[in-house]
């Protein structure tokens, strides 16, 4: 008896250990401890056998079929992580090959810029103004005291209509629009498209500006340069960013400050970009003119405010590296794609 | 203004240096566009006397001279210039000097003669762009000195951009007087002795139009020498100031319009008939200006004249037929003063621009006439000899203009620069720039000096205050601000998340002129009328845009003409179109899509882009504002779209915008090889939105039934669409198109929708007798009404 169970064991853990898929493993536990299996085949049989013998045989084939369920169990968990394993194997691909193309789209620079510049001017208490580009000669020159045949004009080179009308040659008459419709405090800023007769290499017929107008009571120079200083600093993300205010002369406002910052590219030590001089000029600006006030119907013995207005080409063209400002306007997708 | 560095200070003693004077200019306001040196660099050039001259023996144009250059001996030295002639004097280059262009001077033989150095002319120096002959130098140039010491070469051009405001800057005067008040300084003018009229001669003067021309002066001089020379100093003063010097007359008049401001003329006497009239022209009067181009003069022209003709146009440039020439021996000088109001824009009006109109339209000093006709008196004399007659000075005072009283006030000069100035400060910088001051604690009667045409009201001497103590000594500070009623309204949708929407479905921003190529706007849009430019900068932006379609299609052809194959690309701007007597700006979205869907790759659908694409991306823009509900795509006719993929896109009543595929004859006019897809929508309409409002969610399951049908071709999804939607129950929750075909298995002429009729309840799970009598009741209407036979 204890021979035959030798054999059988021997016999049934040769076939766990050599069955070698999950199918082939559960015909082994079939074979051995199934219903009608070797094993189980034995066990009946113990009732047949003397008591002496029979609780040692019964001893033996209870070890025999425990260790038969350890192994098969065993080599379960080990043909399936083999299985797990052949599965991922078969599964693998090449992870370096790109992926689905779908474009990217991005912002136009331009927009880019003057997202930014309003968001810096929303965080300071200014809202978003805006107004027609097609003018009339009052807006755009006579009421922001720019007289006709006054030099000033010539500064202006501009598109006209038959009718007499024109494209707007800056933002400012929306300074005009808004102060005629309500009465101060105003603290606006106005972006948008401006253009002007005149197309070279640093120059193309429309362009981006962005106006800025404060009008309250005791509004000064010292406000203004506070103002363009933290914008600068802000824009240029550059809190040490040095800045010069130059007297200018603009007829809408009186006095006038051209604005200059360090360069950026140089750090005002001269470069190419600032000519040597370590500054760049960046934003006109000043207190709002008398006259100005006048025409927009705002009592200057009680208000004074402060006007700035600046190129955002100019401005994106210092920000990014930008060397031509022709390229804004060709929409080439190898410059723009450079914008995500 | 362009000038000489060493000529500003000859006028008045600078205690700084070159890089600071430039400084001050740039904080006075007095912008330094450029500085380049006088001369380029070079060294070892003397003054030279060439003592004997004799010809090659060898080469006919050239000479062979004995140079004194001052160094004991006298040099040999072989010469080509045609006006070398003994007793001249001439720049000599050293053996070892070293001219512009790092030219080095060494001992040389030619045509076996030796040569010890180079007599040199102006643009062997650097002096002119070209020149004929050595440059002479005047007889008492002291030999041996150095050349640049000579002509004062180790000098600066300093350029500067002055703003219209400030024409008293355009002269060396002018430039002096803001350098003295900038180092505190007082500037003594040159003195100018009246010369004493050694003649009778005089013309008489009418003033005809005293308002443009209210003060004239005039001199007679007789009996110059025409062979006269410019003196060197003057014509390298002249030369620093970019001008080229050509007649004793005209450069004297040139040089004192550079040195005081005051634009004079010289005419021939011969050729004047009479006295002289300053008058408004004749309407069509013709006139040959001094560049020989004839012009036709209106009635706003202000003219010079004699009895018979118009011989200058007043303040712009004299007339050809007047002016001095080389024989010349009588002359007379004007010295006028013009309101500028007469010259502004006249200069233009004719595509003239000149030294003069620069200075009359800015304003030149009513008060500076009669000295400056002294001073060219006075310099003609010395430089030609002459007799003058007295001076003319014809005024109609009450016309010239007077300068007003300014009232300043020490709270407005707070309120406007944010800081205080001390009296003292007040009226020492005031009094800097001439202006005569009463007054004081704290108000002042300011009288600015006729010269100051930018100062007239109080802001003016403010900004004056705060421009010479330096805007950089004004405090910086940012103004207080009160929060108004803080807004963030759901009923608004930003432009930012409309185009969001695009960036993220792959649409590239682009930023197009709004003036397009009429050709391409016909194309595009042939019933508007679009607003035409006047002067456009080239025909093929002379018209303004009534669509953005013409614009992306522009930018398509220009990125397919630089091997893009794929685009999707969008614009906000504006259509301009004329209404009457006004025009509407329209901010448009509008977006363009070409080429495959996906871009080029190892595993790419390489289908192109198509209608429904386009459709998709306008339909997630519309989906994030009042919902999609209402929005509805009609056929209708658009020239630049194709009239079987296109449609008009309303929302509720209200047309919003459009959507379809280019027009085939477009396609192909322009090249593009393949279609392409556009819409164009109104930016306002998508800009309205509405704040959520909740609505529960069923625990319930949802039931599913699909079925499958005919139509007949003819039918359109929305018509089953719409059927459903009348008869649907509320649990009907949605119907989902999944499959549209015709072909095999489809009868011929008819065309097979698969749906799904989804349908839940809020409270309960549905009834199969519920769904049974719901999906019946849709499919008998669609039966009755479109049809539809089921499919099995």
């Amino acid at each position: 008896m204890a021979e035959l169970i030798e054999t059988l064991q021997k016999q049934a853990l040769s076939d766990a250990n050599n069955a070698t898929d999950l199918n082939a493993l559960d015909e082994v536990r079939v074979k051995y401890l199934g219903k009608k299996g070797l094993i189980t085949a034995q066990l009946k049989q113990l009732g047949q056998l003397d008591p002496d013998t029979r609780k040692q045989a019964g001893q033996q084939i209870n070890l025999l079929k425990q260790a038969l369920q350890d192994l098969l169990e065993a080599r379960k968990v080990e043909l399936q992580r083999a299985a797990t394993n052949e599965q991922l194997a078969s599964e693998t691909i090449d992870i370096s090959l790109p992926g689905r193309a779908t474009p990217v789209g991005g912002l136009h620079p331009i927009t880019r810029t003057l997202r930014r510049i309003e968001s810096i001017f929303i965080q300071l208490g200014f809202e978003v103004a805006e107004g027609p580009e097609i003018e009339n000669e009052y807006y755009n020159f006579e009421a922001l005291n720019i007289p006709e045949y006054h030099p000033a004009r010539a500064m202006h080179d501009t598109f006209y209509f038959e009718n007499g009308k024109l494209l707007r040659t800056h933002t400012s008459p929306v300074q005009i629009r808004v102060m005629e419709k309500s009465q101060p405090p105003f603290r606006i800023i106005v972006p948008g498209r401006v253009y002007r007769c005149d197309s070279d290499m640093t120059h193309t017929p429309m362009f981006h500006q962005v106006e800025g107008l404060l009008v309250d009571e005791n509004i000064s120079m010292a406000d203004l340069m506070g103002t363009l200083d933290v914008f600068l600093k802000a824009f240029f993300e550059r809190d040490d960013l040095k800045t010069r205010y130059r007297p200018s002369y603009f007829p809408f406002t009186e006095p006038s400050a051209e604005v200059d910052v360090q360069c950026v590219k140089c750090l005002g030590k001269g470069c190419r970009i600032c000519k040597q001089t370590g500054w760049l000029e960046i934003l006109g600006s000043g207190m709002v003119h008398p006259e100005v006030f006048k025409y927009a119907g705002v009592d200057s013995n009680q208000y004074s405010g402060y006007a700035f207005g600046m190129g955002v080409e100019r401005l994106a063209m210092l920000r990014y590296g930008v060397n031509d400002i022709r390229l804004y306007f060709e929409n080439d997708l190898r410059f723009l794609k450079q914008f995500r | 203004m362009r000038f000489s560095e060493n000529w500003l200070r000859e006028l008045i003693a600078l205690p700084v240096d070159h890089d600071r004077l430039l400084e001050q200019f740039n904080l006075l306001g007095l912008e330094v566009d450029a500085c380049e040196p006088a001369a380029p660099e070079f060294s070892g050039v003397l003054v030279a006397e060439i003592i004997e001259l004799e010809k090659h023996p060898d080469a006919d144009r050239l000479r062979v001279c004995k140079v004194d250059a001052g160094q004991g001996e006298l040099l040999q030295i072989v010469c080509g210039a045609s006006n070398a002639v003994a007793g001249m004097k001439a720049p000599l280059a050293l053996v070892g000097a070293v001219l512009p262009g790092d030219i080095k001077i060494n001992k040389g033989k030619l045509r076996g003669v030796e040569s010890f150095g180079m007599l040199c002319s102006e643009a062997e120096l650097g002096l002119a762009e070209k020149s004929a002959g050595l440059l002479a130098l005047p007889g008492n140039a002291p030999v041996g000195t150095d050349i640049r010491e000579y002509l004062d070469l180790n000098d600066h051009i300093i350029e500067i951009d002055l703003t219209p405001n400030r024409g008293d800057c355009l002269s060396m005067i002018g430039l002096a007087r803001e350098c003295a008040a900038a180092n505190g300084l007082v500037l003594s003018p040159p003195t100018i002795k009246p010369v004493r009229a050694s003649i009778k001669d005089t013309l008489p003067v009418k003033l005809e139009a005293t308002q443009a021309c209210p003060r004239y002066c005039g001199r007679v001089i007789r009996n110059i020498d025409p062979a006269a020379k410019t003196p060197w100093w003057m014509v390298e003063k002249l030369r620093r100031g970019g001008i080229r010097a050509i007649h004793p007359v005209v450069d004297i008049t040139n040089f004192v319009m550079l040195e005081l401001g005051q634009p004079m003329h010289g005419f021939d006497l011969r050729k004047l008939k009479g006295g002289i009239h300053v008058r408004m022209a004749e309407q069509g009067e013709s006139l040959t200006l001094l560049d020989g181009v004839e012009i036709k003069l209106n009635a706003e022209s202000l003219v010079i004249a004699d009895q018979q003709q118009a011989l200058a146009l007043a303040g712009v440039m004299g007339g050809a037929d007047s002016g001095v020439e080389n024989d010349t021996c009588d002359i007379f000088f004007e010295s006028a003063y013009f309101a500028p109001a007469v010259i502004m824009g006249r200069a233009r009006q004719f595509g003239l621009h000149t030294d003069s109109s620069h200075r009359f339209e800015r304003g030149v000093d009513p008060d500076l006439q009669r000295r400056a006709i002294e001073r060219a008196t006075g310099l003609l004399l010395e430089i030609a000899g002459g007799e003058a007659g007295p001076v003319i000075d014809i005024k109609e005072a009450a016309a010239i203009p007077v300068k007003p009283v300014v009232w300043l006030r020490a709270g407005e000069i707070k309120r406007l620069l944010g800081c205080n100035f001390a009296a003292k400060e007040v009226e020492s910088i005031l009094k800097s720039t001439g202006c005569t001051i009463k007054g004081g604690k704290g108000s002042w009667q300011v009288q600015p000096p006729s010269y100051r045409f930018d100062l007239n009201i109080e802001a003016d001497m403010i900004e004056e205050l705060a421009r010479l103590r330096g805007y950089d000594r004004i405090p910086r500070r940012l103004p207080a601000f009160i929060p108004r009623h803080p807004q963030a309204s759901e009923f608004r949708q930003s432009v930012e998340r409309i185009t969001s929407i695009l960036l993220d479905n792959g649409y590239q921003e682009v930023v197009t002129y709004s003036f397009i190529d009429p050709a391409l706007q016909r194309l595009i849009d042939p019933d508007a009328q679009p607003l035409q430019l006047r002067n456009p900068i080239s025909a093929d932006l002379s018209v303004m845009r009534s669509s953005l379609i013409g614009s992306l299609l522009n930018t398509l052809v220009y990125n397919i003409n630089r091997q893009q194959k794929q685009l999707k690309l969008f614009e906000t701007g504006s259509r301009y179109c004329p209404d009457g007597q006004d025009v509407i700006e329209e901010r448009l979205l509008a977006g363009l899509c070409y080429g495959p869907r996906l871009a080029e790759g190892w595993q790419a659908d390489a289908a192109a882009v198509d209608f429904y694409d386009i459709k998709g991306d306008v339909e997630r823009l519309l989906a994030v504002g009042e919902g999609i509900g209402d929005i509805r795509y009609v056929s209708e006719t658009h020239a630049a779209l194709h009239p079987g993929q296109s449609a008009r896109i309303y929302r509720g009543q209200q047309p919003i915008g459009w959507l379809g595929a280019i027009h085939p004859s477009i396609v192909k006019q322009l090249d593009l090889g393949t279609a392409a897809f556009v819409f164009e929508l109104e930016l306002c309409r998508l800009l309205s939105a509405t704040p959520p409002v909740f609505s529960p969610i069923s625990r319930f399951p949802s039931i599913r039934r699909d079925f499958s049908f005919e139509v007949d071709e003819t039918v359109r999804w929305e018509e089953v669409q719409d059927c459903i939607q009348k008869v649907a129950p509320e649990t009907l929750t949605e119907v989902r198109l999944f499959d549209v075909y015709s072909g095999k298995g489809v009868t011929p002429g008819r065309k097979s929708f698969a749906i799904g009729l989804i349908l839940q309840e809020i409270s309960r799970t549905l009834t199969d007798v519920e769904i049974e009598s719901a999906t019946s009741e849709i499919l008998v209407a669609l039966t009755e009404n479109l049809g539809v036979t089921l499919r099995e």
